[in-house]
C-alpha cells in the first residue's frame, strides 16, 4: 500500500496505542507500525497494538453499555491485556479511500479484514475540510447562504433553508406566505433530486451501473428546473434570510407538472430493475442492520433512523414552514437494513411528489421576500429614484445587515436527516459562531456498527445506504 | 453410436481428413487456417469491445464512442495504440517476473481455446462439415482432437492462472483480494460447467467438437426441430452452462474479481499500459470464444440450412449469427443485473448449480437407459422427476436453514 511508505516521514505519533518497540512486531525504526501512515491518532491500529479499552470503544461498547460503565470497564483494562483474538496475525488492515470508487468522495475507512469479513472499521475524516464554518463567521448574513449551500452539495437548498431560518429567528422577521411555499416547493424538489442521486449511486455501488445513469438522468431534469428558477444547477443561493432571491419564473407550474408526470413512471421502472430483482434483494436484505436504540444512542436521524421503524421526521414532529398544512406519510422500515433504507428513500420520492402536488394547489400569491429595507436589498429600479434606497443597497452589500444579539438553533429535515444551523450573534453583521449540525457527519458514526461482521461487499452497500455527502461531513 | 455416421464414411475414420495424408499443401492449409483464426479473433475482439460499449450506451441512454471512425468503430484500435504509449508501471513490491508473465498467461489460452471450435462448413445432406480447399478435403476448424471438449476445459482453467498470479504478484492488498476471489470462483464454477458439458457429451457420445456438431446437424424431434444440444439435454444444462460460463468469464453479474466498486480494479489494479490492455483483450476474447463454445455445444455450431449459394458460406454465416446472440446476451446481463456477493456466488455454484447438473445427468442417463432397454419411458420419466423433486426440496430446506434471516426490530417509544 502506498500508505505504508509514508511511515518514514511520520511525525512523532502521540497515541500510545500506536507506538511499539523498533524492530519488533513489524514496527519500523521509528517504532511505528507499518500499517499506519502520518495521520497519527485518527488511524486504526492493528489489534495487537490496540489497547483493550480502545478496542472496546471501536467495537461499539458504548452502544450497549452506558458511557459510565464503558469508562469503568475501560479503566480496568490495561494496555497489557492480551489481544482479543489469538489469531490477530491472520487479519489484514486495509485502507478504503480517500481515493476509492465507492467511498462517495473522500471518505477514508480503515478496515480490519479476516479473509473478506470486516472485523473493525474506523472512518477517518477531514480530507475535504475547508473550514466552511469559520468562513461563515467572516461573511455577512447575506453572504452566508452562498457559503452554507456548498456544504451538502446534493441538497443545497436545505442548507440555505436552515441558515435562513436561523437568521430569521434572530431577526424576528416573519417571512411572507408565498416565500414559505416557494421554499417548500423548492426543498421538496430538492429532496427528490437528492434521493434520485442516492438511487443512482446505490445502484452503482452494487454493480447495477445502468441505474446510475437512469438516476442521473432524472435528477438532471429536476436540476434543469432549478436552473430555470435560481440560475444555477447547484449551489443556488436562492433561499436567503428574509425570503427567496427571486419569484418563480413564468411557466414554472408547467415545468413542475411535467416533472411530476415524468418521474412516477420512471420510479416504477426502478422497481422493476431493482426492487423486485432477486440479486438486489439478496445483496441488501439483512445487510448493515442497526437498531433504533443504537441509532438514538448515536444521534442518527433521517432514513437510517426511520429504517429501524422509529418514525421521526422533523416535518411532522417539529413542523417548520407550512408543513402542518400538508398531508404526507412518514415512511418507516421494520428491519433496519440496507434494503429498508433503499426502499424508504424510493418511497420518500413518491411522498415528495405528493407534497409538491399539494403545494401547487395551495401556492399563494404575494411577496416573495420580506419588505424590510434593513434586510432585503431594494429593487434595482428604486435605486435610481430614491436616495434612501441607494443607501440601503450600499449598506446591505458592504456592511451587511445587523442581527440582534443571541443564539439560535433551527433545524430542517434534509434528505439525510436533521440538518441544523446554530448561530451565535454578537449583534454585528456576521455570525460570532456558525455551526451546522450535518446529518451525514453524525450518520457516519454508524459505519463501524453496521459493517461489523459483514463482508467487504456489504461494507460498500452500507456506505452507500448511509448516503454521506463529504462536503457536509468535513465542512 | 449410430447417429455419428450421418452418411459420411470419412467421419468414421475419426478426425480431420486433411491430416490422413500430410504433405506441404496440408501444412499450408493448416497454417492458413491458423492465420485466419488469429485475424478473426483479433477483429472479433475489437468488434466486441466496440459492440459492448455501443450497445450498453444505448441501453443506458448514452451515445457511446462515436468519434473514431464510422460509428466509433475504430475506438478500440485508438485505445490500443494509446495503451502502447502509456507509462508501464511495475510496483516496487511486485514479483517482477510473475507480474510480467501474468498478462500473457491469460492472453494465450484465450487464443488457444478457439482452435477446437468448428466455425464453418456444410453440415447438410450428410456432408459432415467437410469443405474442399485446394483440392483437399478438410474441416473448417484448426484442429479436431478426439478430446476437444477436455481441451476446452483445460484451457479455460489455465486462463485462471493469469488473473490469479497477477493479483498475487502485484504486492498490493486489493489485487490480492481479487485473486483470492478469482481462484475460488473459478474452481467452483468449473465444476458446474464441466457437469453441464458432460450432459452434452453423454447425449452426443463424443468428446470431439466436430462430432458434437455433426450429431446436432442431424434431424431432431419430429423432423422439424433441430437436433441441437439444448434440446437433446432438455434445456437445463444449457442454462447452467450460461450461468457458469458467465462466472468463468468474470462477466457481470459475476464480475467479483474486478468489482470496481469494491476492489477498485481487482487483480489488475496495479497494471497499466499495454499489460492492462492485454488483460482487457483477453477478457473480451474469452467472451467471444465462450460464445463460440455455447454455439458448438448447444446450438449446433455452424450447422444450419443452406438458403442459396455455397454451403460452406452458410456455415460461417450461421455460426456468426449464433455467436452474436450470445454476445448480445452478455452485454444485456451487464446492463441489467447488480453484482452478486462473494458468498452468494459460492452458494449459487455449490448449492444450486452443481447438485442440479448432477441430478440432470442422472435423469438424462436414466432416460437413455430406459430407451435402450425398452422400459416404459413415461414411468421412468415420472419416477425420475419425483426423485429429482424430492432431492431438490431436501437441498432447498438444507440451504434455507443455513441462511441468515431478517428480523423485525423493536422500536422504543
Amino acid at each position: 500500500m502506498p500508505a505504508e511508505s509514508e511511515t518514514t516521514m511520520a511525525d512523532t505519533t502521540t497515541d500510545a496505542d500506536t507506538d511499539g518497540q523498533p524492530g519488533q512486531d513489524g514496527h519500523d525504526v521509528y517504532g511505528h507500525h507499518p500499517g499506519l501512515t502520518g495521520e497519527g491518532a485518527q488511524e486504526m491500529a492493528p489489534e495487537n497494538v490496540t489497547s483493550a479499552a480502545n478496542r472496546l470503544r471501536e467495537l461499539g461498547g458504548v452502544l450497549r453499555l452506558s458511557e459510565a460503565e464503558a469508562a469503568a470497564l475501560g479503566a480496568r483494562m490495561t494496555d497489557d491485556s492480551p489481544p482479543a483474538s489469538p489469531d490477530h496475525d491472520q487479519t489484514m488492515l486495509i485502507n478504503m479511500g480517500p481515493q476509492h470508487p465507492s467511498t462517495h468522495g473522500v471518505l477514508r475507512l480503515m478496515l480490519e479484514l479476516q479473509g473478506e469479513t470486516v472485523l473493525r472499521t474506523k472512518p477517518i475524516l477531514g480530507y475535504l475540510h475547508t473550514g466552511m464554518e469559520w468562513t461563515g463567521e467572516e461573511l455577512t448574513y447575506l453572504q452566508g447562504a452562498t457559503n452554507v449551500t456548498r456544504m451538502d452539495y446534493a441538497s443545497p437548498l436545505f442548507n440555505e433553508l436552515a441558515f435562513s431560518m436561523a437568521v430569521e429567528k434572530l431577526l424576528g422577521v416573519e417571512v411572507p406566505e408565498r416565500a414559505v411555499w416557494i421554499r417548500m416547493l423548492m426543498t421538496e424538489m430538492n429532496r427528490i433530486s437528492s434521493h434520485l442521486l442516492f438511487l443512482a449511486t446505490n445502484g452503482m455501488d452494487l454493480g447495477a451501473v445502468s441505474m446510475m445513469l437512469y438516476g442521473w438522468r432524472e435528477r438532471e431534469e429536476v436540476l434543469r428546473f432549478f436552473e430555470k428558477v435560481t440560475g444555477l444547477r447547484m449551489n443556488h443561493n436562492y433561499i436567503r434570510p428574509g425570503g427567496v432571491a427571486a419569484d418563480l419564473p413564468d411557466g414554472w407550474r408547467d415545468d413542475v407538472l411535467r416533472l411530476l408526470e415524468m418521474i412516477p413512471p420512471r420510479l416504477d421502472e426502478y422497481d422493476i430493475l431493482m426492487t423486485g430483482q432477486p440479486i438486489w434483494r439478496n445483496r441488501l436484505q439483512g445487510v448493515g442492520v442497526i437498531s433504533a436504540a443504537e441509532c438514538l444512542a448515536l444521534g442518527v436521524s433521517g432514513p437510517i433512523l426511520r429504517s429501524t421503524g422509529y418514525a421521526w421526521d422533523l416535518r411532522r414532529d417539529e413542523p417548520y414552514l407550512a408543513y402542518e398544512d400538508l398531508e404526507f406519510d412518514v415512511v418507516v422500515g421494520s428491519y433496519g437494513d440496507c434494503f429498508d433504507r433503499y426502499a424508504i428513500r424510493l418511497a420518500e420520492v413518491r411522498e415528495s411528489i405528493r407534497l409538491v402536488h399539494q403545494i401547487l394547489e395551495a401556492m399563494p400569491t404575494g411577496d416573495y421576500r420580506v419588505q424590510d429595507k434593513k434586510v432585503t436589498p431594494p429593487p434595482r429600479a428604486r435605486i435610481d429614484e430614491s436616495m434612501e434606497a441607494l443607501i440601503h443597497h450600499f449598506k446591505i452589500f458592504t456592511e451587511g445587515f445587523k442581527v440582534p444579539e443571541g443564539e439560535v438553533y433551527a433545524a430542517v429535515e434534509s434528505p439525510r436527516g436533521e440538518l441544523g444551523c446554530y448561530i451565535v450573534s454578537d449583534g454585528s453583521s456576521h455570525p460570532y459562531r456558525l455551526h451546522i449540525r450535518a446529518p451525514s457527519f453524525v450518520n457516519l458514526q454508524t459505519l463501524p456498527h453496521m459493517m461489523r461482521g459483514g463482508l467487504l461487499a456489504d461494507a460498500v452497500a452500507v456506505i452507500s445506504s448511509v448516503d454521506p455527502i463529504m462536503g457536509e461531513v468535513d465542512r | 453410436m449410430s447417429l455419428l455416421v450421418t452418411g459420411s464414411a470419412i467421419v468414421a475414420q475419426q478426425g480431420d481428413p486433411l491430416l490422413f495424408d500430410v504433405d506441404l499443401t496440408a501444412v499450408g492449409i493448416v497454417v492458413g487456417k491458423v492465420l485466419v483464426i488469429f485475424a478473426f479473433l483479433l477483429v472479433a475482439t475489437m468488434f466486441m469491445v466496440w459492440f459492448e460499449r455501443k450497445l450498453i450506451s444505448d441501453m443506458q441512454n448514452r451515445i457511446g464512442p462515436n468519434l473514431a471512425g464510422p460509428f466509433g468503430i475504430l475506438q478500440t484500435l485508438a485505445d490500443g495504440i494509446k495503451f502502447f504509449f502509456k507509462e508501464d508501471l511495475i510496483p516496487d513490491r511486485a514479483q517482477r517476473r510473475v507480474f510480467i508473465l501474468a498478462p500473457f498467461l491469460s492472453f494465450v489460452p484465450a487464443f488457444l481455446l478457439f482452435v477446437v471450435i468448428p466455425f464453418g462448413g456444410d453440415f447438410n445432406d450428410g456432408n459432415a462439415g467437410v469443405v474442399t480447399i485446394f483440392g483437399r478435403e478438410t474441416f473448417l476448424q484448426v484442429a479436431d482432437p478426439p478430446i476437444g471438449v477436455l481441451f476446452i476445459l483445460a484451457m479455460s482453467s489455465l486462463a485462471v492462472y493469469g488473473a490469479m498470479l497477477a493479483g498475487w504478484s502485484s504486492g498490493s492488498k486489493y489485487p490480492l483480494l481479487g485473486s483470492v476471489r478469482q481462484s475460488a470462483q473459478m474452481i467452483s464454477y468449473e465444476a458446474a460447467m464441466g457437469l453441464a458439458i458432460i450432459a452434452v457429451v453423454v447425449k452426443t457420445g463424443s468428446l470431439s467438437t466436430h462430432d458434437i456438431v455433426v450429431t446436432q446437424a442431424g434431424e431432431g424431434l419430429g423432423g422439424i426441430l433441430p437436433n441441437w444440444g439444448v434440446l437433446l439435454t432438455l434445456g437445463v444444462p444449457f442454462v447452467i452452462f450460461v450461468i457458469a460460463a458467465t462466472a468463468e468469464l468474470n462477466r457481470p453479474p459475476f464480475d467479483l474479481v474486478e468489482a470496481e466498486q469494491e476492489l477498485v480494479g481487482g487483480f489488475h489494479t496495479e497494471y497499466s499500459s499495454i499489460r492492462f490492455a492485454l488483460f482487457f483483450l483477453a477478457e473480451f476474447m474469452n467472451t467471444v470464444t465462450m460464445s463460440a463454445i455455447f454455439v458448438t455445444l448447444f446450438l449446433g455450431g455452424p450447422a444450419g440450412p443452406v438458403l442459396f449459394g455455397p454451403g460452406w458460406l452458410w456455415g460461417i454465416i450461421w455460426f456468426a449469427l449464433k455467436v452474436f446472440v450470445f454476445l448480445f446476451m452478455f452485454v444485456w446481463f451487464r446492463a441489467t443485473l447488480p453484482r452478486l456477493r462473494y458468498d452468494q456466488l459460492m452458494d449459487l455454484g455449490w448449492k444450486v448449480l452443481i447438485p442440479l447438473s448432477l441430478g440432470w445427468i442422472l435423469l438424462l442417463v436414466a432416460l437413455d437407459l430406459a430407451q435402450d432397454q425398452n422400459w416404459n419411458l413415461f414411468a421412468v420419466g415420472i419416477g425420475a422427476a419425483v426423485v429429482f423433486f424430492c432431492a431438490a426440496m431436501l437441498l432447498r430446506a438444507a440451504v434455507r436453514s443455513g441462511q441468515a434471516t431478517r428480523h423485525t426490530l423493536e422500536v422504543p417509544d
